[in-house]
């Protein structure tokens, strides 16, 4: 109540009177309100004029403010002020602070770089870099593939071999590995022997009479596994024929399976359908040369190298 | 009811300009001490030489694009966070303890906002007079001598301002290149960002704002006052000194002597007004403790002139306990630290000062972080043995290259293989990877749950470190 009388006797009036008594309150706007308004209206003619802002047509005002910088090439580009150019400046920046050590890893062999701490360094960390971007999606994150599709590159064995030379050519042309089906040429029973004739390799327990008979499969002619996995059966890398006397196993899942009929069946499986899709793409159009040398070094440090 | 002082004065009051007075006397020397002390080590520490190798020749240098910290022959890297937190802790600790014992002492002497304005009241009494010039000068209209003085003032103020910004940016980057990259128009965007920031804030809060900054703005000014106990000193005026029965009274004659006031039972204050003259935040101590009281002492210093003029004794205003001033036979004022709180505070300072100067003086000369690698945790090899592998990242904080020797603890030594990199060097400031694969046949394997990585710095045997990592394979429990 006593507010409102005090309100009554501060507040000024417009000074107009309608219909003899009915006046209107002057209550103009805090001072500091009006000030700040005209300040954020000269504020955005200001951002108009160094920015981008209105459209026209199918363009826009740019703005006064631009970007430029160097890319790795060495060459200034300036564009006008945009969160791209902000971004493609950023990037190459990134892409100048890098290039000494792509021009360092071009001019090095492959031991000079493993040896040099530093190159190592960058390799641990421009590596991860490239390979979480465009190998893990097959690889996995740490290289450790996925048994029955990408084979694991952390360990000790290698398809095309393991040497900077032979992981360079993987990389620069791709693979294609390629197993028959045998269950075209051959019968059931033979696949079980040639299977358990596998399995005994590895010194997983099998059926001994038919890894005999398998064994006798393996070095014929009718089946003619030797071709490929030597009469050994130790594989032949100029091919990626594995070698089947290891504890690796890329294709049968035999780690997985329990029981030993189950190890042979997956063998067994492996054997009667054949492979083909052990396809590695050809990386050589989508990487530059040193980002493959810097793969190169990185995969072959991954499983030890050979 | 009773009304604290805020609402008697309404929620937006307009700023009434404080003329202090200049004053001599014991606290006023030590404010003045401080102040130079604390000048001559802010202005001139960014120009103190120190010769390095790797860096700069400054001697505190906060190198922020390199990632560290020079102060004189210690570098401190990002890892070394706990330095400055038990700094922050210390710093917080000593406020608390200080507080309890004699007031808001780091408000009064050594807080930077009371530095500034008393040096920039300094300017203002060098350009413009003692007190009862400025008042005149503020009274009187806007002629040539009162644009001169208060503009000079102002160019002064704006000219210490603008050096004290830059010598904030010169503990970032080495000084005497910044003040020639600064004029010629050099220097980094931030230098300028942050120069003129800190000049217009520098200007505003000790030449505009001055005392509203502790009363309205500053946090600290409030919650110390939490901190008081009864028996803590701080700046009282002795009541029942000053007031006696009949209250204060100025000196006429008649009332001159102590004899004369005792007898007409007046105070010794003779209210000449002299400490709320002298007042940098504008109160009267007389009105008792109050949350404004930055506890700066001058108000004391000016008392006691008076009483000396007078031949009164001295400590009319002094530094006394609530306690002591309401016993009936008040003591010597003297500082009562056999408290719970002070000694608790005490303690802990102690502690962690002892805990940061250990930590800093048995610093290591490099750090290391060891990584099992999870991607994945073990790999079955083609004979059966199983590989782990472990990422060693070893930083040299040392002030020279350095080899790092490293080993397995707890299998055999053939076991780990680092690739080409069992010995590694290592530049200052820089960090090393390295990838160490450990190869045990699966029998050994089953019985390794953990062995250790050492890593000992050629040299330097006594630095030798060791971390403890996990041996996995498959089927095998944590």
């Amino acid at each position: 109540m006593s507010e409102q009388k005090l309100q009554s006797q501060t507040v000024q009036t417009t000074g107009h009177a309608w219909d003899g008594d009915l006046q209107e309150y002057n209550n103009p706007l805090p001072v500091w309100w009006v000030y700040t308004f005209y300040a954020t209206v000269i504020f955005s003619i200001i951002y108009w004029t160094i920015y981008p802002s209105w459209p026209i047509g199918k363009g826009w005002i740019g703005g006064v403010s631009d970007i430029t910088y160097v890319n790795s090439e060495g060459e200034t580009k300036t564009h006008s002020w945009n969160t791209r150019a902000l971004l493609l400046e950023d990037l190459n920046q990134a892409a100048v602070a890098q290039k000494p050590y792509f021009d360092k890893i071009s001019a090095m062999s492959y031991e000079q770089i493993a040896k040099d701490p530093e190159m190592n360094g960058f390799i641990l960390s421009a590596g991860k870099a490239l390979f979480s971007e465009n190998c893990a999606p097959c690889h996995q994150a740490g290289g450790q593939g996925v048994i029955g599709f990408f084979p694991n590159l952390t360990d000790d064995d290698w398809l095309y071999g393991g040497s900077y030379d032979t992981i360079h050519q993987t990389l620069m042309d791709g693979r294609r590995g390629y197993m028959p089906a045998f269950g075209e040429v051959l019968d059931g029973e033979q696949i079980d022997q040639l299977a358990n004739y596998v399995a005994s390799l590895s010194g997983i327990s099998h059926d001994s009479t038919k890894a005999a008979a398998g064994n006798a499969l393996f070095h014929g002619e009718t089946a003619a596994c030797y071709y490929c996995h030597t009469s050994n059966a130790t594989g032949r890398k100029d091919m990626g024929a594995p070698n089947l006397t290891d504890n690796i196993w890329l294709w049968a899942d035999v780690p997985a399976a329990d029981a030993a009929e189950g190890k042979v069946s997956a063998i067994r499986n492996v054997i009667a359908s054949g492979l083909n899709k052990g396809v590695m793409p050809a990386w050589s159009g989508r990487l530059s040369p040193e980002q493959i040398k810097v793969l190169t070094v990185y995969v072959h440090e991954l499983g030890g190298g050979q | 009811m009773q009304t604290g002082l805020e609402d008697q004065i309404g929620l937006y009051q307009k700023r009434i300009p404080i003329f202090t007075r200049s004053v001599k006397g014991r606290f006023r020397r030590f404010k003045t001490s401080v102040l130079v002390l604390a000048y001559a080590i802010y202005f001139l520490l960014p120009w103190l030489p120190w010769s390095r190798l790797d860096a700069p020749a400054q001697a505190v240098l906060f190198d922020l694009p390199g990632r560290r910290f020079l102060i004189f022959g210690l570098t401190v890297y990002p890892q070394d966070v706990i330095w400055l937190a038990l700094l922050l802790f210390i710093a917080a600790i000593l406020l608390f303890f200080v507080t309890g014992l004699v007031g808001r002492a780091f408000c009064g002497y050594f807080c930077f906002q009371t530095l500034w304005t008393d040096f920039f009241i300094w300017i203002e009494h060098r350009i413009q007079g003692e007190r009862p010039a400025r008042v005149r000068l503020y009274r009187q209209p806007w002629d040539r001598e009162k644009v001169l003085k208060v503009g000079g003032t102002h160019a002064l103020w704006i000219l210490a301002s603008f050096w004290t910004g830059l010598t904030f940016v010169a503990y970032f980057t080495y000084a005497p290149q910044l003040v020639i990259d600064f004029v010629t128009g050099q220097a980094a965007t931030a230098a300028y960002i942050t120069t003129s920031i800190l000049t217009l804030s520098t200007y505003a809060a000790a030449g505009l704002m001055r005392e509203q900054i502790c009363t309205y703005v500053c946090p600290y000014g409030r919650f110390q006052s939490v901190m008081y106990e009864p028996e803590t000193l701080a700046v009282h005026y002795d009541a029942r000194r000053g007031e006696a029965a009949h209250g204060r009274a100025s000196a006429r004659a008649g009332q001159r002597t102590l004899a004369e006031r005792h007898e007409k039972g007046l105070g010794d204050c003779v209210d000449c007004g002299l400490c709320v003259q002298v007042c940098p935040v504008g109160i009267d101590i007389r009105d008792g403790l109050q949350y404004k009281c930055i506890s700066c002492g001058l108000c004391i210093d000016a008392c006691n002139t008076i009483m000396d003029s007078f031949s009164f004794p001295r400590g009319l205003i002094r530094y006394d306990s609530e306690k002591n001033l309401a016993s009936p036979e008040p003591a010597a004022p003297k500082v009562q630290w056999k408290r719970l709180k002070p000694i608790g505070y005490g303690v802990a300072l102690v502690l962690m000062s002892a805990y940061l100067v250990y930590s800093v003086a048995t610093r290591g000369s490099f750090d290391r972080a060891v990584n099992q690698i999870r991607q994945p945790l073990y790999v079955v090899l083609s004979n059966g043995d199983i590989r782990n592998r472990y990422q060693i990242r070893i930083t040299n904080k040392a002030g020279q290259d350095q080899t790092y020797v490293i080993s397995a603890r707890g299998i055999p030594e053939s076991a780990l293989d680092l690739g080409n990199f069992r010995e590694v060097t290592i530049k200052p400031g820089h960090s090393g990877l390295v990838q160490a694969s450990v190869r045990l046949p699966p029998a050994l394997a089953a019985k390794t749950r953990h062995f250790e990585l050492v890593i000992t710095p050629q040299g330097k045997p006594a630095e030798v470190r060791a971390e403890k990592v996990r041996f996995d394979m498959p089927g095998k429990r944590p």
